[in-house]
């Protein structure tokens, strides 16, 4: 292998998105074939594509691999589309019902009009109701065509007893999937941000509440650091990128973004963002904050262990970006979010439930 | 300098697909296919003899394929295998008899999932003295075995499975493989020409028995020749039915059409567009059939009016 995983193909270009086919990095330096094969299995290939289409230097792209890149850039379009509409269709039903909502992740970002919505695609909706108003939004949904995406007993009572959304409902006629959460991470886990604070500094737009930017990128953060998915890791650390980028160009101090970090309890997530989002994608951010954050939320040896666990898991899931250690890298990662998640007691038999239903060839996942 | 699949000694097929890779050309997708399942390497000595061969090591790749068994435990315990789009899943694994058929049905996947340089539309596409005539089906409109026969009797084949529309120029561009036939079908087939070569037949898939035919070597060969569509027919295999042909309202045939495409919502406007354009170019027809024979004399007449 001439290159190190860390700094395959994808993660380059993904560094060097703002001066593409520009002197320090001309086009005819990417590698198209290992761009696209790692993109692809990253999900980020649209973003890839909106990047070169942003820089006009799509069109100078050899003619094969420039198919590949038009063909997801329609995706991402597409996609986009799609979840506006979605949007209108969730807006319509609960307005009727006069309940306020909040979207989060990847809709989120695309109805606020985030770069990190730039090319990228998703295929669930999740929003974001008062507990209290959860029962009756549900009541709507069913009412309007959504409807639970599986019936299984187990898993029914999992997510209303344990998890901070409801079962995954899929509407009808459109199979899009809608998350309804009531916080943003589980009940059940050692971090417990207050809901009520998020909504304070919401912000609405057309009549739809979505994060402040700073709570948005502490969501990110959270979500990626605190669950054990990485097959898009690095698309979610691209989206990071994309929003700390964002609020560099706001002006303001970094420390408001760590003390809204502290006030939420959520400064270990926080660290992990900005630390991997310099080390894997060079975001231009203050030396002095990251070792602030990294000082106030790690230790020598402790950044030194999951820097080799997440470095390997956030790479693309590609046979050219693994090494001996990154399904051991992954799997341990698997092990700690289900920690964070919720105490031994009702983890050790949930997951012996998930690995019998597997040998069993009952469930899939 | 390109060679022909038929010109390796099965050996030396199976120790690509082993190592880094066989690389097929198949119209304008380069795919790299990696196995070590025997009947992979039977089928592709078998059906993909007129495939030419890349071995400029430098091309660019559009589909990195393997299809193999998912661990060393499925080799030997209920052996499955697996098909998998450059370390991506689409499918579960099946039973390891049903390889071949896996191999087509992924390599359907790939090419409809990612292509939207083209609408694509689920059907069969022929061509005789330029004129090409598209044939949408619903499963169970005996398309494929129309088309097979079709085929057997000199037009060329671009695909039995999806139009390719390029969504600018608005050209046909084939995709010639192996024609995928179901059931009663392949005996139907076999009986209708002695010419039609098949590989092993599949039971129990999830469509029932499946077994593939040969493309012609001329529609191999020809594979890199665009064509405009020139009429869309939608067959309807009905038992007990007389031959007939009805011309549709271009309306009704728009909305057929647009039913019968895998990524019509994903291309929105362009998509509508193409659609539209190809539409007004082509004359539609709804077409009942029993016999072959006379399936197959009704499109020639076609092919002269």
């Amino acid at each position: 292998m001439t290159e190190s995983i860390f700094n395959n193909t994808l993660v380059v270009f993904l560094r060097n998105q703002d001066r593409i086919g520009r002197e320090r990095f001309p086009l005819a330096s990417v590698n198209w074939d290992l761009l696209i094969r790692q993109a692809r299995r990253a999900n980020l290939l649209s973003r890839v594509a909106y990047f070169l289409q942003e820089s006009n230097q799509l069109v100078h792209v050899p003619q094969k691999p420039r198919i590949h890149l038009q063909s997801a850039l329609t995706i991402g379009k597409a996609n986009a589309r799609s979840v506006k509409w979605e949007i209108k269709q969730i807006y319509s039903v609960l307005q009727k019902a006069e309940l306020s909502f909040m979207l989060l992740k990847g809709a989120a970002y695309a109805h606020s009009g985030r770069t990190s919505a730039k090319g990228r695609v998703f295929s669930d909706v999740d929003i974001m109701l008062p507990a209290a108003k959860i029962e009756a939004a549900e009541r709507v949904f069913v009412h309007n065509g959504w409807i639970p995406a599986n019936f299984d007993v187990y898993d029914q009572q999992y997510y209303r007893k344990w998890m901070h959304e409801i079962p995954p409902l899929r509407h009808l006629k459109r199979q899009t999937n809608l998350d309804v959460h009531h916080t943003i991470i589980p009940p059940t886990s050692n971090l417990k941000p207050d809901v009520e604070k998020l909504w304070l500094n919401a912000e609405k737009i057309d009549g739809i509440y979505v994060l402040s930017l700073d709570d948005m990128i502490l969501h990110s953060a959270t979500h990626l650091f605190h669950e054990g998915e990485f097959e898009s890791g690095l698309r979610d650390i691209s989206d990071l990128s994309l929003m700390l980028q964002e609020f560099n160009q706001t002006d303001r101090d970094w420390k408001e973004l760590s003390e809204r970090a502290y006030e939420l309890n959520l400064g270990i997530p926080l660290y992990y963002a900005v630390h991997y989002s310099v080390l894997i994608l060079h975001t231009p951010i203050p030396q002095t904050f990251v070792k602030m954050l990294e000082h106030d939320n790690s230790s020598y040896l402790k950044t030194k262990i999951m820097d080799f666990l997440f470095m390997r898991a956030l790479m693309p899931d590609h046979i050219s970006c693994d090494d001996f250690f990154t399904g051991f890298a992954r799997w341990i990662l698997y092990i700690r979010s289900h920690c964070l998640r919720m105490p031994i007691y009702l983890l050790v038999p949930h997951l012996s439930r998930k690995a019998w239903m597997r040998l069993t060839g009952k469930a899939m996942h | 300098m390109s060679i022909q699949l038929r010109s390796l000694p099965r050996e030396e097929i199976a120790t690509y697909l082993a190592a880094n890779g066989l690389k097929i050309q198949i119209g304008l997708f380069t795919l790299s296919l990696r196995s070590s399942i025997p009947a992979i390497v039977e089928h592709l000595h078998n059906l993909y003899g007129d495939f030419k061969l890349i071995n400029d090591p430098d091309v660019f790749i559009d589909w990195y394929v393997k299809i193999d068994s998912p661990s060393v435990l499925r080799r030997f315990i209920r052996p499955q295998i697996q098909f998998s789009f450059d370390g991506y899943q689409p499918f579960e694994a099946l039973p390891k008899d049903q390889a071949c058929a896996m191999l087509e049905w992924g390599l359907n996947w790939c090419i409809a999932n990612n292509s939207n340089q083209f609408l694509v539309i689920h059907s069969a596409v022929i061509e005789k003295n330029g004129i090409a005539i598209i044939l949408p089906g619903t499963p169970g409109s005996g398309k494929s075995t129309l088309c097979a026969a079709l085929v057997l009797r000199g037009w060329r084949l671009l695909s039995d499975e999806m139009a390719l529309v390029n969504v600018e120029e608005g050209l046909l561009y084939p995709v010639s493989r192996p024609i995928s036939l179901k059931n009663q079908s392949i005996d139907i087939i076999k009986d209708f020409s002695p010419d039609a070569n098949f590989g092993m037949s599949t039971k129990d898939t999830a469509k029932g028995t499946v077994a593939h035919m040969q493309p012609p070597d001329s529609s191999v060969m020809n594979v890199n020749i665009p064509v405009f569509p020139a009429k869309v027919v939608f067959p309807s295999y009905i038992k007990g039915s007389a031959t007939k042909l009805v011309p549709l309202d271009k309306g009704k045939a728009f909305m057929k059409v647009a039913e019968n495409c895998f990524n019509y919502n994903v291309l929105g406007r362009v998509g509508f567009n193409v659609l539209t354009k190809m539409i007004d170019h082509c004359d539609s027809y709804c077409f009942e059939y029993q016999y072959l024979e006379e399936a197959i004399h009704t499109f020639e007449q076609l092919n002269n009016d």
